[in-house]
């Protein structure tokens, strides 16, 4: 299995401070934000790895340190050599289709811009045909060039975002919450037509969402992130069937269950604390149901357990401990 | 949206070739700004009463009867006529003549096409400084956006008739006495950009700053587009709207401003009049009787203003989303 894309204790602060005039009068230290904490995983190339968690964990962020618009605080991104010998090249499909394509731009100009950005195809007649073929591809139809992006629906907007981002001839592609702000039937359109893509052109992805059932169609590997730290790592069914980490187990209990739709489900208790001023020790122990005076004061490790999975967990390191002594 | 069956099946009987683009003319009859410009009476005799001005304006040595700018045709004994329709009026002089025989329809075409340069100038100079550096603080914002605003904002905190009056009065002393004439137009275009860019740089720069944060500008530089062609290209053009009604209601403030600073002395030489010189030339003569000197170009300044800002006032209507 070749790894496609290592990221290496990678942390990203950003200063929130006060304008200077503002912290000199009131005293204020500079401030900083941690969104990203020392976080590190590895995706196979060919695969998909999805990072899910709440609003405000951090998965953007990773998204955006990872295709290069952040860069990093401290830490390490590496793109294994592709194809040509050269880093595999990222692209991104964005959350926003309606601020994702520029308004005044036609769609035609939109997809080219990529072609003519890195010199792919070379005079008028092969940048036409080239999008013609990138709209046929993501089920659009090459008249829909000379639109306006505001002529079309959301869906049909981020084809045309998709369309964009396979004009750069990338082999990894970065999805940063491609369907969160579709309809429900629209996002199955848009899931079937990336998964479509993976198969055909054996493209990589890193996957941001916080819908575990977008995660679950999509995903062979899943990271589960909680105030810009992974908590829990996992291959798919593995997570699903025998989630560790007590913050997996709810983020579980939130996926609605069309057999059984009335069963009894703990919703989320609390709100994601301020990442201004994270919890000491584990910081997920202030909404944790199992959390113990360790919890607060010591920062679990990401441990590896058998299965595969790994997970930064107190009470899982000792109840996998507990049940290892007696054997 | 449509299922992409269907849209493959349009796309196989229609084979990769997009249809044709509609004309540039066919696209603004088209356009919404067309049809609530054809369904908007005053801002249609607005911009007939502008062209009509500027044509005549800039057509001034083809139809002007005297060419106002050399001496040898000024003959005194014809000053001072009246108007044609009064009983002492005289043919060619239409609108009379003034204490130098000078014909004042003339000198009003002469005096227009010097005000309207000086507007237009202002203008493009003023969008040129403010808009590039309102694109430059919005985007890249820290250092560059306060030093960028803070010299705006003491520009802003002086009255702008006294900035321009600062600057022509410096400038008409540092340029020597055979330039003075030459240069005085350009002079008083930089004195009104001097204290007009900043108006256009905040707008952009407020805006900019909106832009910059949207995904698609993010797409852009994933693609590694140079800064310069993201405002150039992605930016700016989603600026515009207000800019664009702001630039037309300055073009009047503009031309007010060089009429003020030529009204005061320290604009247009007497040797070429705007508008502002005319006026005041014709003030000093208004209690004597000889009106016409003065009424004929305050009407035209009054002219080129007030249609100048009723279709600003119009094109503000129109591309305000929220009116439409």
């Amino acid at each position: 299995m070749t790894i496609a894309l290592s990221v290496v204790d990678l942390t990203r602060d950003f200063d929130v401070s006060a304008p200077w005039l503002n912290r000199v009068i009131e005293r204020k230290p500079k401030a900083f934000l941690r969104a990203v904490d020392d976080i590190s995983f590895e995706v196979p190339l060919g695969s998909c790895l999805s990072l899910v968690g709440e609003s405000g964990c951090g998965k953007s962020t990773v998204a955006r340190l990872v295709t290069g618009l952040y860069r990093p605080s401290s830490g390490t991104i590496k793109f294994s050599a592709g194809k040509t010998g050269a880093p595999l090249s990222a692209q991104m499909i964005f959350q926003d289709p309606f601020a994702s394509l520029n308004p005044r731009w036609r769609v035609f100009d939109v997809i080219a811009e990529p072609l003519r950005e890195f010199g792919l195809r070379k005079g008028t007649t092969a940048i036409a045909g080239r999008v013609a073929e990138l709209l046929t591809t993501v089920g659009l139809s090459p008249n829909d060039g000379r639109k306006f992006p505001h002529e079309f629906s959301g869906g049909q907007r981020q084809r045309i975002s998709i369309a964009r981002a396979l004009a750069g001839e990338p082999e990894f592609l970065v999805c940063d919450e491609p369907t969160s702000a579709l309809d429900v039937s629209v996002q199955a359109q848009i899931l079937n037509l990336m998964r479509r893509l993976q198969d055909e052109m054996g493209l990589t992805y890193l996957f941001i969402s916080h819908d575990m059932s977008v995660v679950r169609h999509m995903s062979n590997q899943i990271a589960v992130m909680y105030l810009g730290r992974i908590v829990e790592q996992a291959a798919t069914e593995q997570l699903f069937a025998d989630p560790k980490h007590p913050y997996t187990r709810m983020l579980l209990e939130t996926i609605p269950n069309v057999r059984n739709p009335k069963r009894q489900r703990e919703a989320p208790a609390g709100e994601v604390p301020s990442p201004m001023n994270p919890p000491s020790g584990c910081t997920f122990h202030t909404r944790c149901p199992l959390a113990d005076g360790r919890c607060k004061v010591e920062r679990p490790e990401m441990r590896a357990y058998p299965g595969g999975s790994r997970v930064a967990c107190h009470r899982v390191a000792e109840s996998m401990a507990a049940l290892a002594v007696p054997a | 949206m449509s299922s992409p069956v269907a849209r493959d099946r349009i796309a196989s009987a229609n084979p990769a070739q997009p249809l044709p683009r509609p004309g540039r003319w066919a696209r603004l009859r088209s356009s919404d700004l067309w049809w609530s410009f054809t369904h908007k009476p005053s801002a249609m005799i607005a911009a007939a009463v502008l062209v009509f001005l500027i044509v005549t304006a800039f057509a001034a040595p083809l139809i002007a009867p005297q060419n106002t700018y050399d001496p040898a045709e000024l003959v005194l004994w014809n000053s001072e006529i009246p108007p044609i329709w009064t009983a002492d009026g005289q043919m060619p002089f239409l609108l009379g003549t003034d204490t130098q025989g000078r014909d004042i329809l003339s000198a009003i075409l002469y005096g227009s096409r010097v005000s309207i340069l000086i507007g237009i100038g202002s203008v493009i100079l003023s969008l040129a400084v403010g808009l590039s550096l309102g694109l430059m603080a919005g985007y890249f914002g820290g250092f560059i956006d306060n030093i960028l605003m803070r010299i705006g904002d003491v520009l802003l905190s002086i009255p702008t008739i006294l900035i321009a009056i600062l600057v022509s009065a410096m400038a008409m002393q540092a340029l020597p006495p055979e330039l003075r004439e030459v240069g005085a137009a350009g002079v008083l275009i930089l004195a009104i950009t001097l204290s007009g860019w900043v108006q256009y740089a905040r707008m952009v720069r407020a805006q900019t700053a909106v832009e910059r944060n949207k995904e698609y500008v993010q797409a852009a530089q994933l693609l590694k587009v140079p800064s310069r062609r993201i405002m150039l290209y992605h930016i700016l053009p989603n600026t515009l709207t207000p800019i664009m009604v702001a630039a037309t209601l300055n073009f009047g403030l503009a031309i007010l401003t060089e009429a003020t600073l030529s009204f005061l002395g320290i604009g247009m030489p007497v040797s070429q009049p705007s508008l502002g010189t005319l006026i005041r030339l014709g003030n000093q003569f208004l209690f004597s009787g000889v009106w016409w000197v003065v009424i004929f170009p305050v009407v035209q300044l009054c002219f080129i203003v007030v249609s100048v800002n009723v279709l600003g006032d119009w094109l503000r209507d129109a591309l305000n989303p929220k009116l439409r």
